[in-house]
C-alpha cells in the first residue's frame, strides 16, 4: 500500500495501571506476551501483514523502552522506502509550550502536522494493547464499499459482557445509529474494538473542532464518534471474527497466555501466512535437561529447563532450576527460578530471580499472583 | 579492527556424507537454529571486522539466502560490507576449485580493501574467539603469519585428515603433516591465519605460480623455513565438522548446556538469520529430555537426547532418540528413530523404525518421504 493511501496511528501512551507492577517502568504495549512477543507486536505485525507502510506510534507514559523498541521498524519489515514507524511523543510547541496528550483524539490532533505531511486518504486508529490478528486492508475495502466516513471494527460479545464495552447499535445494514459506553441495559452485543478507519479529510475537521471544545474529553469513543453521529455522518460497523483479547489486567494477561496452550488455540501464532514479528534476539535454542519434565508448555529460545514445567508459558532466556516446578504460570523473559522452587498460578515479571526452594502462588487461588520483586526468597 | 575478514572453505578431505549433497559445509544447519558459518562470521563481526568476504565453494544459493547483506550479523552495511564470492571459472571442477583459485579470480576485491591486515578462517572449525587479540599478538611478535592451533589428546579419533603442526619452543611452526589418526597428543591447525594483506596476496600469487592445484596451506608448507609462521594456541571448545560422524558427535556433545557454554559465551552473541518462528509447543503427553529444541516446533511425542531444528513436528507416539532433526522435518505418529540425522523437510510418515549408531548414524535425505 502506498504511504498516502492509509496511515496507521497506534495509541500506545497508556500505563495500563491494572497490570500493577508490570507497568511500573514500561507502558502496557511493551509488556511481554506469549514468550517472545510484546503486546504492540500484534498491531505492528497486523499493519505489516496488511500492507500498511506508514505507522505512527503515539507514546507518553514511561516511553523510553517503547520508543526505542518500535523505532526498530525492521523488526516488522516496516523499514520500506516510503514508510516506516514514526515515534510520536508529546513535544514542546511554539507559543503553546509542552502539552501532554489529553485523550486518544487529542493525541492525533497534536500530531495533525505529521499526518498532513503524509497526507493519507484514510487513517487507521489502533490501540497498542490488544492481542488479535486482523487484516486491516479488508476493513479498508469495506470502508470504501460502504462509502463511510468512519468504520468501527466490532466484536460480537455476550449480553453480559456487553455492559463492559462501548456498544454499537446498528441498523440492518450495519450502519451505526447509536453508540453507548458501557450500557447497563445493552440493546446490542456489537462491541467496539477500538479500531477505527476514518476518511482523513473529514476526521481532520472534527479533530480541529474538538480541540477548541473546552468541555470535550478529547476521546474517540466519548467525543469524536458521538459528534459524527450527531451530524448524521455515515458510520459503519465492520464485524470481526476471531481471537481478540484486551489484556488489561493480570488475570486477563494470564488467561490470554494460557489460551496459547489450548489444542484449538484460535490465535495460532505458528500460522506462516500471518506471522507475528518481534525483536530478533540472539538467544540460544532451548536446552531441556536430563531430569526435566515439560508438558503442555509454550517455550521460547534461550530457556534452560532442568526442572518441571506444566501448563505454562516461558519467555526468552528463562532458567528453571533442578527440581523446580512451574505450573499454570506465565514466566516473562529473563527469569531465573532456583532449584526446588515451586510456582503455581503466577505471572513472574521480567528478570525476577526466585530463590531456591521458594514457594509462590497456590493451585486454588482466586486470582493470579503477580511476582514482580527483583529477588524473591 | 583494521583487518579484512576472509572466510575460506574446507578442502576435499572434508566429507559430510548426505548433508553435503545439498549445500556446502558452511550452510549446513547446526544446533537447531544456526548454520555452520554463523560461528566464524559472528567471531569476525564481534571482533570488530566490518568487511568480510565469504568464499563459497559450491551451491551458493543456500548461503546467499542465509547471509543476505550481513545486517543480521551486526555489520553496519554503510561502513562495512559482506561479500559472497566464488570462483566463477573453477566452480564446476572439484580439482581446480580450491581457495587459491578463488582468491586469484577475486583478487581485485582483496586489493581494493583498505585494511592492512587479513584474518582468514574457514567455517567448518567451530570455536569462540576474539580475532583482535590474535592480531595484537601477531603485531607484537613480528611474525609473518600467525596461525591458530589447538592441542588435543584425541588425535586418534578426532580431527582426522586435518593438518597437524610441529612447533618449536618459541611457538614457531616448523613442520606440517596430516593427521592420519596415529597419535593421541597433537596440535591441530585450525586453518585460520592473521597476516599483513601484502603477505597474503604475495603468498596467493606464489601458490598460483607454483601449481594450479595448490591450496593456501600448500604454499605455507613450501615456505615454512623462509617465513616466520607463529602459532596462536586456541583453548576451550574447538570442533571440526569434517564428516557426518563428527557432525553427529559434536551435536550430541553440545546437548549439555554446560558444554555448549564453551561455544556460546556471554557477551559474544552468535548471530544467524532469524525466521520469526513462534515459540515451541510441548503438548499434553509430550516427553522431552536432554535435548536442544529450536522455536516453531510442535512436540506431541517422545524426544530423548535430540537436537531439533526450527518448525519440526513430532507426532503422538513417535519416539525420537539421540537424533538430529533438521528444520521443517515431520516425524509422524508411531515413528521410531534412534541415531538418525533427518534432513530438512523430510517426512517420516508411516510407522517406521530407523536405527543407526554413533559411528554410523542413519541419514534421511532432504525432502525425502519415508
Amino acid at each position: 500500500m502506498r504511504a498516502n493511501t492509509m496511515a496507521a496511528m497506534i495509541l500506545a501512551g497508556g500505563r495500563g495501571s491494572r497490570l500493577l507492577d508490570l507497568t511500573n517502568k514500561v507502558a502496557k504495549p511493551a509488556v511481554h506476551f506469549g514468550g517472545k512477543y510484546r503486546i504492540i507486536d500484534f498491531p505492528l505485525s497486523n499493519c505489516a501483514n496488511s500492507g500498511i507502510s506508514t505507522v505512527g506510534v503515539l507514546t507518553q507514559y514511561e516511553s523510553v523502552l517503547l520508543n526505542a523498541y518500535v523505532a526498530k521498524d525492521q523488526f516488522w519489515g516496516l523499514d520500506t522506502n516510503d514508510g516506516g514507524v514514526y515515534v510520536l511523543t508529546p513535544r514542546e510547541k511554539d507559543k503553546k509550550g509542552l502539552e501532554v496528550f489529553r485523550g486518544t483524539a487529542d493525541a492525533i490532533t497534536q500530531n495533525i502536522d505529521f499526518l498532513d505531511s503524509i497526507n493519507p486518504e484514510y487513517v487507521l486508529i489502533l490501540s497498542g494493547d490488544h492481542i488479535y490478528k486482523m487484516d486491516y486492508s479488508e476493513m479498508l475495502r469495506y470502508h470504501q464499499e460502504k462509502q463511510a466516513d468512519a468504520t468501527i471494527a466490532v466484536l460480537q460479545v455476550t449480553l453480559k459482557e456487553a455492559t463492559r464495552f462501548g456498544i454499537m447499535n446498528c441498523d440492518e445494514n450495519d450502519m451505526i445509529y447509536e453508540f453507548e459506553e458501557k450500557p447497563a441495559h445493552p440493546k446490542s452485543t456489537l462491541a467496539s474494538m477500538g479500531i477505527y478507519i476514518f476518511t482523513y479529510k473529514t476526521l481532520r475537521k472534527y479533530l480541529l473542532a474538538d480541540d477548541k471544545n473546552d468541555k470535550s474529553s478529547h476521546d474517540f469513543g466519548k467525543d469524536i464518534i458521538p459528534a459524527y453521529l450527531n451530524d448524521k455522518r455515515k458510520l459503519t460497523a465492520y464485524r470481526f471474527k476471531g481471537y481478540w483479547k484486551d489484556v488489561g489486567t493480570v488475570d486477563s494477561l494470564w488467561e490470554s497466555n494460557m489460551d496459547l496452550l489450548k489444542d484449538d488455540d484460535e490465535l495460532n501464532l505458528s500460522d506462516p501466512s500471518w506471522k507475528i514479528y518481534t525483536e530478533d534476539v540472539n538467544a540460544l535454542p532451548q536446552f531441556i535437561g536430563k531430569e526435566a519434565k515439560v508438558e503442555n508448555a509454550y517455550i521460547t529460545q534461550g530457556c534452560v529447563v532442568l526442572g518441571e514445567v506444566k501448563n505454562s508459558v516461558l519467555g526468552t532466556n528463562c532458567e528453571i532450576g533442578k527440581g523446580a516446578k512451574v505450573v499454570d504460570s506465565v514466566i516473562l523473559p529473563g527469569v531465573k527460578v532456583g532449584d526446588g522452587a515451586k510456582i503455581t498460578r503466577c505471572i513472574v515479571a521480567d528478570d525476577v530471580e526466585i530463590a531456591p526452594g521458594a514457594i509462590l502462588g497456590s493451585a486454588d487461588s482466586e486470582n493470579i499472583e503477580l511476582v514482580a520483586k527483583k529477588y524473591v526468597e | 579492527m583494521n583487518a579484512l575478514g576472509i572466510i575460506s572453505f574446507e578442502d576435499n578431505t572434508a566429507n559430510v556424507e548426505g548433508l553435503e549433497d545439498y549445500r556446502p559445509v558452511a550452510a549446513m544447519s547446526f544446533m537447531g537454529r544456526y548454520r555452520i558459518i554463523d560461528f566464524v562470521l559472528s567471531n569476525m563481526t564481534n571482533s570488530g571486522i566490518d568487511n568480510v568476504q565469504v568464499y563459497c565453494k559450491e551451491k551458493p544459493r543456500n548461503l546467499m539466502a542465509h547471509l543476505g547483506d550481513g545486517k543480521g550479523y551486526n555489520i553496519n552495511t554503510k561502513r562495512g560490507n559482506l561479500r559472497i564470492l566464488y570462483g566463477e571459472k573453477t566452480f564446476s571442477s572439484k580439482v581446480y576449485n580450491h581457495d587459491i583459485a578463488n582468491y586469484i579470480l577475486n583478487m581485485q576485491y582483496i586489493e581494493e580493501d583498505k585494511n592492512p591486515y587479513v584474518v582468514v578462517a574457514p567455517s567448518y572449525f567451530l570455536y569462540s574467539l576474539d580475532y583482535s587479540v590474535v592480531l595484537e599478538q601477531h603485531k607484537k611478535s613480528g611474525a609473518d603469519v600467525t596461525m591458530l592451533y589447538y592441542n588435543t589428546t584425541e588425535g586418534k579419533e578426532r580431527f582426522l585428515g586435518c593438518d597437524l603442526l610441529t612447533l618449536n619452543k618459541g611457538k614457531r611452526v616448523i613442520e606440517f603433516h596430516k593427521n592420519r589418526g596415529k597419535r593421541k597428543n597433537v596440535s591441530v591447525s585450525l586453518e585460520a591465519y592473521v597476516m599483513a594483506k601484502e603477505t597474503f596476496i604475495d603468498l596467493v600469487n606464489k601458490a598460483a605460480a607454483t601449481s594450479s592445484l595448490y591450496w593456501f596451506k600448500d604454499v605455507l608448507k613450501d615456505y615454512v623455513d623462509e617465513l616466520d609462521i607463529r602459532g596462536y594456541q586456541m583453548k576451550g571448545f574447538v570442533a571440526c565438522i569434517n564428516s557426518l560422524q563428527e557432525y553427529y558427535r559434536v551435536s550430541m556433545e553440545l546437548r549439555d548446556h554446560t558444554v555448549a557454554n564453551g561455544l556460546f559465551k556471554p557477551g559474544w552473541p552468535v548471530y544467524t538469520e532469524t525466521s520469526d518462528s513462534a515459540p515451541t509447543k510441548y503438548s499434553e503427553g509430550a516427553k522431552v529430555v536432554e535435548s536442544v529444541v529450536s522455536n516453531g516446533c510442535e512436540i506431541k511425542g517422545t524426544v530423548e537426547g535430540c537436537v531439533l531444528g526450527r518448525n519440526v513436528t513430532v507426532m503422538e507416539g513417535a519416539v525420537v532418540k539421540d537424533s538430529i532433526i533438521l528444520p521443517g522435518a515431520f516425524i509422524g505418529k508411531g515413528a521410531n528413530l534412534d541415531h538418525v540425522v533427518v534432513d530438512k523437510y523430510a517426512r517420516i510418515n508411516h510407522k517406521k523404525e530407523l536405527t543407526g549408531t554413533a559411528e554410523e548414524p542413519v541419514y534421511v535425505a532432504r525432502r525425502d518421504l519415508i
